[in-house]
């Protein structure tokens, strides 16, 4: 085959479809989301977006269970929504094979936490692999696989952000023959987990941890490097290449399955060196187990738990300071920070919260960025769907004037993954509350993706579409409310009428994403700010639009600019100036 | 072949579009023959914020990012950005950046100040600094979109690779209707 440059997320797509992958399911989230989109575009694999990660790895059991081969996918946190399902499976283990990735994100890229999902396999007791380039990923891939139906276990695939979204040059394999239909097979004592029938698949879990780890001392996934015989490394994933660079002539032990552990093939390879490092990322993972193996090891004492590896932190951890740079600015560099773009439609909804004090529960998409000055309109920020039962409960303890204060926020399909959850909750026990649903018609952040509210599926066909009014309607709300946020002044006057109502509200703040790819927002001629008319009294910058910026030395005391590449001619800076300085240009 | 990496930053602002000039420059370099890995980051960092590519290349290559310190060519579509990666360079460093100022928020804000004369200020570390028109040169070859190509263009000079493999990873990658646009403004670019 001819070679290609893959990112890690591509060639683990790769890898599913010659593996014979005949259903993937996921809900998007970075650093994974690209798995997906590129396994819709190999033939025979139904692949599809769950409204959650949960409900996506109960898609991907069904199929196993009917006997096919099935890849979920998730970013790191999305296996905590996703872990009941996971604990369960290990138990029943598979029919057809079923691989997990985890997709994790050291150095928090774009994430709430920066968790190490290899924790999971232990917990879950089940293997896991992890790829250090894209080769390995596609090649793991499809080793998983494999390993998933010779042991009747779910195994779990470990990326990092620097694996899923780093590209390498990979040869593919080939395509896969024909995949056989799948096919109903009654047995209860493996699929339905009753105590009884649970605890006769207990101690074949514990065995197959067993069989695993005897297995692991002997595949090549698990391979030594001979070096000069001075310094010996255990290392795996991404950390694997920093390890190679810093210590060019060491002995490296490079494990493929990092849970269970190839204990005997860890023995051998660490008698032979008197320095021995363990190398990787976040927790002490490898190296506890190695430890309470009783072998003695350099590593987390020296290097860091916290962030991402680079070539450079290990070099200092292992071997010293770095040399001083080549050239460094002695002034004060101004960060930048992400930012909402230039039209997003977010900004109007925060614009109003800001104004009218609001105290926001806030929750995970492009609109966490509501938190960033100038809008600076949120106030707590956990999970998925966390805002809306973090409102509820907060509204349960504050005094009578504080709580209408309390607004939740959460995207359209944020509010569809677990959202609707927390509202039942709300409606459900009586509480106050306003909730904002702010539908821009796409899961913006990770880079556009349909959901069950978008009308169209992962392959772009034509789908049902939820009604967020009717169904917000039939939890028990009476109060629902559609908004433009475009439209600044009846957006304010919509939220502070309904921070006042003594029941649970919904406002649904509706604009498309203005990044849409499909029904494309046609931009607009960008705005220009009159000279002669705008008086500095900067009220246009609270908006916090890029497009906006301030020109310190015109005017008397400073004038607004709009930078014409970046304004896609919104106006809605316009309803912020009281002086009418804002015009639309002719082309 | 030589067995050194050559490490090459590229680095913008969020929203730029500069992907697809990074996939035009790693399909160059596989092309070339070479070993070659492109880390970039996805999702919130790309929500206008500052954006860091790391390409390498070389006979064979491991880490994906750059031992900092170690960038030998500095690909920035932003002067700010520029200026900001400046330590993560090697003293013999070569640098190709856009003429183009984006405002960060901060600055924007009136309470922070973009930094003046950085061409003057990169120079006085890194004499090898081409300045590019990106924009102008864009338009002139019939859309501002077309900047990050001329960009391309530029850094090919600092490259020694045959302008045909660049031409050719070019009519691969770009979609067929923008090819002839893409062409033209990487030999623009090129042009002195």
């Amino acid at each position: 085959m001819k070679k290609e440059i893959l990112s890690g997320n591509e060639a683990i797509a790769r890898g599913a479809y010659e593996a014979g992958v005949r259903v993937a399911s996921a809900y998007p989230g970075t650093p994974s989301t690209e798995i997906l989109e590129n396994i819709v575009r190999y033939p025979g694999i139904d692949a599809s977006w769950a409204p959650n990660e949960k409900v996506a790895l109960e898609v991907g059991i069904g199929a196993s269970f009917g006997g096919a081969r099935a890849l979920v996918t998730m970013k790191h946190v999305g296996v905590n929504v996703a872990a009941d399902p996971l604990f369960t499976l290990s138990y029943t283990g598979v029919r057809g094979g079923l691989v997990l990735v985890s997709a994790d994100d050291p150095e928090l890229h774009s994430s709430q936490n920066e968790q190490d999902n290899r924790h999971y396999a232990r917990a879950a007791k089940l293997p896991v692999f992890e790829p250090a380039d894209s080769q390995e990923a596609l090649e793991m891939t499809r080793l998983a696989f494999e390993v998933s139906e010779q042991f009747d276990t779910p195994v779990m695939l470990r990326t990092t952000t620097r694996i899923s979204h780093s590209k390498s040059v990979v040869t593919p394999g080939e395509p896969p023959g024909d995949v056989a239909e799948g096919s109903l097979e009654k047995n209860p004592p493996k699929f339905v987990m009753l105590p009884g029938n649970a605890r006769k698949r207990h101690p074949l879990v514990e065995k197959r941890l067993k069989d695993l780890e005897e297995w692991g001392s002997s595949q090549p996934v698990n391979r030594v490097e001979k070096g000069e015989g001075r310094i010996g490394i255990i290392t795996a994933g991404i950390a694997y290449n920093y390890a190679r660079e810093t210590f060019p002539e060491a002995d490296i032990l490079k494990l493929g399955m990092v849970y269970p552990l190839p204990k005997q093939l860890i023995r051998d390879f660490a008698s032979r060196f008197d320095t021995l490092y363990v190398i990787e990322e976040l927790d002490p993972f490898i190296e506890e187990q190695v430890r309470a193996m009783g072998i003695d090891v350099v590593g987390k004492e020296r290097l860091s738990v916290c962030g991402e590896l680079t070539p450079g932190r290990v070099r200092e951890a292992l071997i010293g300071p770095p040399e001083k740079p080549a050239c460094q600015p002695d002034e004060d560099i101004p960060n930048r920070p992400p930012n909402m773009c230039p039209g997003c439609p977010h900004r109007g909804s925060f614009l109003a919260l800001n104004r009218l004090k609001a105290y926001v529960t806030g929750d995970i998409g492009c609109y966490t960025l509501g938190f960033m000055p100038p809008l600076s309109a949120m106030d707590t920020c956990i999970c998925m769907g966390a805002s809306i039962g973090n409102a509820a409960g907060l509204v349960r303890v504050l005094p009578e004037e504080e709580k209408k204060k309390v607004v939740a926020v959460i995207g359209d399909s944020t509010f569809l993954h677990t959202g609707v959850n927390g509202l039942l909750e709300m409606v459900y026990n009586g509480n106050r509350g306003t909730v904002i649903i702010l539908d821009n018609r796409i899961t913006a952040m990770t880079g556009r993706q349909d959901h069950p509210g978008s009308g169209y599926n992962l392959r772009g066909d034509d789908t049902s579409q939820v009604n967020l009014e009717q169904l917000c309607r039939s939890l028990g709300i009476e109060n629902v409310r559609v908004i433009d946020p475009y439209d600044l002044a009846a957006t304010q006057r919509t939220i502070a009428e309904e921070m006042e109502r003594d029941a649970v509200s919904v406002i649904i703040a509706r604009r498309p994403c203005m990044l849409m790819k499909r029904n494309k927002v046609e931009l607009k001629p960008p705005l220009f700010v009159d000279a002669d008319k705008c008086v500095g009294c900067k009220s246009c910058l609270k908006l916090g639009c890029p497009a906006i910026q301030w020109d310190a030395g015109a005017g008397e005391r400073g004038q607004a600019r709009i930078d014409r590449l970046l304004c896609v001619g919104c106006q809605v800076c316009e309803q912020m100036c009281k002086f009418e300085a804002f015009g639309v240009t002719n082309d | 072949m030589t067995d050194a990496v050559t490490n090459i930053y590229m680095v913008g602002v969020g929203g730029q579009g500069t992907l697809l000039a990074s996939e035009i420059l790693s399909e160059v370099l596989m092309l070339q023959g070479y070993d070659v890995k492109k880390a970039e980051v996805h999702g919130m960092a790309q929500r206008g914020g500052s954006v860091v590519s790391h390409v390498r290349f070389g006979k064979k290559v491991y880490s994906p990012i750059i031992p900092e310190g170690e960038g030998d060519i500095l690909f920035a579509f932003e002067l700010l950005e520029a200026y900001r990666c400046l330590p993560l360079l090697k003293p013999s460093a070569k640098i190709v950046v856009n003429n183009l100022k984006i405002m960060p928020p901060g600055v924007n804000l009136g309470q922070e100040t973009y930094p003046e004369d950085v061409p003057d200020k990169i120079r006085r570390t890194f004499p090898d600094t081409l300045v590019v028109e990106g924009i102008p040169k864009a338009l002139e070859a019939g859309s501002d979109r077309a900047v990050n190509t001329v960009m391309l263009g530029a850094l090919s000079r600092q490259m020694n690779i045959p302008v045909a493999i660049w031409e050719q990873a070019i009519r691969h990658m770009v979609p067929e209707r923008y090819v002839d646009l893409n062409l033209r403004a990487f030999a623009l670019g090129r042009a002195d």
